[in-house]
């Protein structure tokens, strides 16, 4: 079943497009952002933004900094409110379905007074799952996902992948519909954010779910996306969406492949003449 | 050689402080009556603790703890409550910040015309010094929660009675165990100066007192050190507590 999901989303996102724009015609949108904006204080941060997200892929936003990356995702997941705007999911507003969220700050994201596991079957906690059933629902996406680790120690025994992993599995109960990160490698060291960019992309292809990653770093958000989000500078518009077509499981022979390596030029190049614009 | 050593070096105070008072004496560097020899000293405490001073001992440990225990059960509470809202925290603020920094000995007289000369007057003036020191705690703990892990209970779809009870209750707490610890020791504090005075017939303090009115030394010496020894161990107690119940706490 995971190989057919697999083939079938390297068919769709592989159709060949004129314009990367429309490629949310070709799949319906899961997420429908119309007519956002946002101001803090006098900066506008959002006017009048348009977005369509496409069902079942991993969206990298990316873009220079304070463009308001993370403030689109914590608007969609509202954690903000927006001042203007409307958001759907399916048509449906966001109490109705549901979706995980994953912080960058894992070490406060987390509850240090909880074990691992019970932290990860808090949110069906709040759904008000039966204990039984939180366990047992837990423990199967534990096994799942093949997670080797001890989730019987608290947080703080943990190094810092593995809170983040947790964290990420804490979003992932829930069997959410959409997924949100905001930088959630940003914290780690490399040779841990490296070994969590796969923990994250087999996940992906493993349960399907919706993604929308927030990331820092273009050759991480080119590797783990489907599109790349390329944001301009304030007041955000879409400066472009790329898709990347190489095929998953991308591995690190992908980093040196000819068509991965185009794209991240341009990617690069958008981020650039959009940095230089001001 | 040196990892071994490491645990033995607390002793070397102790060794230190001991070996300068018994040379003090012995080469009668000191007046004799007013410091005794250790040795002397320590006789009445071994001899104390079985007798008077063991009962005035268990006194001032039942008033303190008494104290401590009423002014956590309303402070705590106040606390959370007060510390969920900004808005009526700072509105209190001066309030509490006054009455925290007026001395509670200050309270005394007040406190006895309201209670008369009893029990009920060392603790209540006890607790109300303690409960301004851990509602202040507690109040801070609660404003102080991680934003981030708020946040987190709010997306996961907590109402804000669970994120109170699920995360701030839990957030607040090492902060209240600072409280709890600071109220005990200003609790013990405030007994021990009210068994002075107030028509006492009891406790650590009114033997102090007592041992230095009628000149015995040895046994003033040894009630000063019951006191310290309970303001040690009281702190210990709750600071054992705190790490086995507040496993998480600065990690």
């Amino acid at each position: 079943m995971n190989a057919a999901q697999h083939a079938l989303r390297v068919e769709t996102a592989g159709v060949p497009s004129a314009n990367s724009l429309t490629v949310g015609a070709i799949k319906r949108p899961h997420v429908t952002v119309r007519g956002l904006s946002k101001k803090f204080g006098k900066t506008t941060i959002y006017d009048n933004f348009d977005l369509d997200i496409p069902r079942g892929e991993l969206i990298s936003v990316f873009g220079p900094n304070g463009c308001g990356k993370s403030t689109l995702i914590n608007m969609i997941a509202g954690l903000i409110p927006m001042d203007a705007g409307q958001i759907l999911f399916d048509g449906m507003q966001l109490a109705d379905i549901k979706f995980g969220y994953v912080f960058q700050n894992y070490r406060e994201a987390l509850f240090p007074w909880m074990r691992a596991f019970d932290n990860i079957a808090y949110p069906l906690k709040m759904m008000n799952v039966s204990p039984a059933e939180r366990k047992a629902r837990t423990e199967q996406l534990v096994a799942r996902l093949g997670v080797k680790i001890d989730l019987n120690l608290y947080p703080y025994q943990m190094s810092g992948g593995q809170q983040q992993l947790v964290s990420i599995m804490r979003a992932l109960v829930v069997e959410p519909e959409i997924l949100f990160l905001d930088e959630p490698f940003s914290a780690l060291d490399y040779e841990m954010t490296l070994f969590m960019r796969e923990q994250l992309q087999k996940l992906f292809m493993e349960s399907g779910t919706t993604m929308v990653l927030v990331s820092h770093d273009l050759e991480e958000a080119v590797y783990l996306a489907d599109h790349v989000l390329l944001l301009s500078r304030h007041p955000a518009r879409v400066a472009d969406f790329p898709a990347v077509t190489s095929p998953r499981p991308r591995t690190d022979a992908t980093l040196s492949d000819p068509e991965f390596v185009s794209t991240k030029a341009h990617c690069l190049e958008v981020f650039q003449r959009e940095v230089r614009r001001a | 050689m040196k990892e071994k050593l490491e645990p033995f070096l607390p002793v070397i105070g102790v060794v230190g402080l001991f070996a300068v008072w018994f040379g003090a004496t012995s080469l009668k560097l000191v007046d004799p009556v007013l410091l005794p020899s250790p040795m002397e000293a320590g006789k009445a405490f071994y001899k104390g603790m079985y007798g008077v001073l063991g009962f005035d001992f268990v006194k001032t440990v039942y008033r303190t703890l008494m104290a401590t225990a009423i002014a956590a059960v309303i402070a705590i509470p106040l606390g959370i409550v007060l510390g969920a809202s900004e808005k009526l925290y700072r509105s209190l603020e001066f309030v509490i910040d006054f009455f925290r920094s007026t001395p509670a000995s200050a309270m005394f007289p007040l406190f006895l015309v309201l209670f008369g000369v009893g029990d009920e007057t060392k603790i209540s003036v006890a607790a109300f010094g303690a409960i301004l020191v851990i509602l202040f705690n507690v109040a801070y703990g609660v404003m102080n929660a991680r934003k981030t892990r708020l946040l987190a209970a709010k997306v996961m779809g907590a109402s804000r009675l669970r994120v109170l009870f699920d995360v701030m209750l839990f957030e607040s707490l090492p902060q209240t165990f600072v409280g709890l610890r600071n109220g005990v020791s200003l609790a013990l504090v405030i007994i021990v100066v009210a068994e002075m005075f107030i028509g006492s017939q009891d406790g650590l303090g009114h033997s102090v007192f007592e041992a230095q009115q009628m000149f015995e030394m040895p046994r003033m010496y040894a009630a000063i050190f019951a006191a310290g020894a309970l303001g040690y161990g009281l702190n210990l107690i709750f600071l054992t507590i705190e790490r086995r119940f507040v496993h998480w706490s600065g990690k």
